[in-house]
């Protein structure tokens, strides 16, 4: 796919050796990869085959066994992420970084309109002008293709995929480089599935940001990611580019999973 | 009539002194919400333990104590504490401003400026301002921590797409010393200006939650607000009917079965000190029965 220069840029995220275990029991072992400015990655893998530990790892919500991953911050300083302070950890959490939860009752503020939803990430960068706020989050809601009369209205009102769409606007409003998401577009009907798909793809080719997408879905691989790996066991078995390994497969259990054989 | 059974101020002296620990820590970090073992009082949650622990750990016998509810010291509640500090410290107590060394107040600032030898001890009942959005403990303790406080805002927020402004009236949140962010307790907004830079002492305590916190004389306080929607005290457009007072926070109150109103001073000592220093109605009474008075 276009738009990633890999011979100029250097990463923006790395991974090394991300291990973790959960007492005895193994949640990922020694995963490594390298994820451009731009790049989307898939990571497919039947359930417990440790995508979400990967996944909260990275976003520095779980710390890992052994392993680091390394962030190229704004000011281009490449920091190890578990040895930054917190308040600056949690600063790039809410500002340079998205995290799109599976169920959006996690990423939202049920209780919060949607205007206040979207708005959080500004007021906590210190944004203090109620005018320009309320517009930036109408701007928003146009974007992700919510009526603006209901900015005022809380997620409770929305149905399922409203509420994932105004999760999304509530992560991007702050234009981060990196977006983590955890099965966006599980629990949807296919049409609505399908909907958000073709936002995502849209405002993440725009906004050219990175993404890290956790999916059961390899269609949702395919649409999406440039590049995919697909976890067995805790382990990566596969990586490369979506399009070459969904079309010829290498291990064996990739095989299986791309003829759906096996359900993903 | 059989001795008291009571220490003095009722709490035993290890209990006082670990208040007063409390209450040290909460001056030397102005408002920050310091936890303590809060204890049972013999009388209920809702009439302002954290505010009688705090009095009792501070009450020495040569204090005068003042205890005002609503601005008022007659309602039931601070005639009831009034009753029980002078039943277990035999302390003195008054009703005016002026005279009292340590003030017990639920919901007013006194009207008269304060000075550096009294105290000023709050009543709280929720001393978190960030349980609104964030019920859970660990997180909003992080959130101080670290200063931060966007959610405060969204708070604000919600009050004007609401409202179409801040609706916030009572309880409205402040920064003190341009760090922690602080309920002021169910306060008027209308007062919150005179937290600020006020020559006596705060104290704040709230008993159900066991949280102590604190602003020291001379502190910045400001109101929390957005630049287009600035933070504005709030009182009646209108002067006090008894004592023509126009700088006062004013209670609406009625006066007979018809439900007629008016607009009184709600700090009740502040309206008396002003009578008795000749301020009246605005439509001058008849000399003869000015005088008859
Ligand atoms: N908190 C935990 N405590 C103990 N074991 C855990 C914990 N979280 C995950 N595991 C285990 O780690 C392994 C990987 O789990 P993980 O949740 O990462 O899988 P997943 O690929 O996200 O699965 P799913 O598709 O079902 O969401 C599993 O064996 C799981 O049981
Ligand atoms: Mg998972
Ligand atoms: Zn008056």
């Amino acid at each position: 796919m276009s738009g990633i220069d890999k011979e100029n840029d250097l990463p923006l995220l790395i991974a090394e050796g991300l291990t973790k275990h959960y007492g005895r029991q193994l949640g990922c072992r020694d995963a490594s990869f390298e994820l451009y400015e731009g790049e989307v990655m898939a990571v497919v893998g039947e359930s417990g085959s440790g995508k979400t530990t990967l996944l909260q790892m990275l976003s520095t919500q779980i710390e890992p066994s052994a392993g680091r991953v390394l962030y190229r911050m704004r000011d281009g300083a490449v920091q190890d992420l578990w040895t930054m302070s917190e308040p600056a950890r949690r600063f790039l959490l809410r500002t340079d970084w998205g995290y799109v939860h599976q169920d959006p009752q996690m990423g939202l503020r049920m209780g919060v309109s949607a205007g206040g939803n979207v708005g959080e990430r500004l007021m906590a960068v210190g944004n203090r002008h109620y005018g320009n706020i309320r517009a930036t989050a109408a701007d928003w809601l146009g974007r992700v293709e919510i009526p603006q009369n209901r900015i005022d209205d809380t997620p409770r009102t929305y149905s399922g995929g409203m509420r994932q769409r105004l999760q999304i606007a509530r992560n991007l409003v702050t234009a981060p480089r990196l977006i983590f998401m955890d099965e966006p577009t599980g629990g949807l009907d296919v049409s609505v599935q399908a909907r958000l798909l073709d936002l995502l793809r849209r405002i993440v080719s725009e906004m050219r940001i990175a993404a890290i997408v956790v999916t059961h879905d390899l269609a949702v691989a395919r649409l999406l990611s440039n590049r995919i790996m697909v976890m067995k066991g805790g382990e990566v078995i596969e990586a490369g580019l979506t399009d070459q390994v969904l079309d010829d497969p290498h291990q064996p259990y990739t095989q299986l999973l791309v003829s759906s054989i096996l359900p993903a | 009539m059989t001795a008291p059974v009571y220490n003095f101020a009722y709490l035993d002296e290890q209990t006082k002194r670990m208040i007063r620990r409390a209450i040290l820590k909460a001056i030397a970090i102005p408002g920050y919400q310091v936890p303590f073992a809060s204890r049972e009082m013999p009388m209920p949650y809702g009439w302002g333990t954290g505010g009688v622990q705090v009095t009792a750990a501070i009450l020495g016998p040569q204090d005068v104590l003042k205890v005002i509810d609503q601005g008022s010291d007659d309602t039931t509640n601070a005639v009831s504490i009034r009753k029980f500090f002078t039943r277990t410290a035999g302390v003195r107590t008054t009703t005016a401003t002026l005279e009292a060394t340590v003030i017990q107040t639920r919901h007013r600032v006194p009207e008269t400026a304060l000075n550096e030898n009294q105290v000023l001890v709050y009543q709280v009942p929720i001393p978190e301002p960030l349980r609104f959005l964030e019920p859970r403990e660990t997180e909003t303790r992080r959130m101080h921590a670290l200063s931060e406080y966007g959610l405060m805002h969204v708070k604000l927020y919600e009050d004007i797409a609401r409202h179409g402004h801040i609706a916030t009236a009572y309880a409205y949140p402040v920064q003190v010393d341009s760090r922690y962010v602080m309920d002021p307790s169910p306060i008027p907004k209308f007062d919150n200006p005179k937290l600020s830079n006020c020559a006596a002492l705060q104290l704040f305590g709230a008993g159900r939650e066991k949280r102590i916190y604190a602003i020291p004389p001379y502190t910045r306080v400001t109101s929390l607000d957005f630049d287009d929607h600035p933070f504005e005290p709030y009182r009646h457009d209108a002067s006090c009917e008894l004592c023509n007072a126009t700088e006062s926070y004013l209670d609406e109150v009625i006066t007979d079965d018809e439900g007629h109103r008016m607009f009184v001073c709600s700090d009740t000592d502040f309206c008396e000190q002003r009578r008795a220093a000749g301020h009246g109605p605005v439509a001058a009474r008849p000399q003869a029965e000015a005088a008859h008075d």
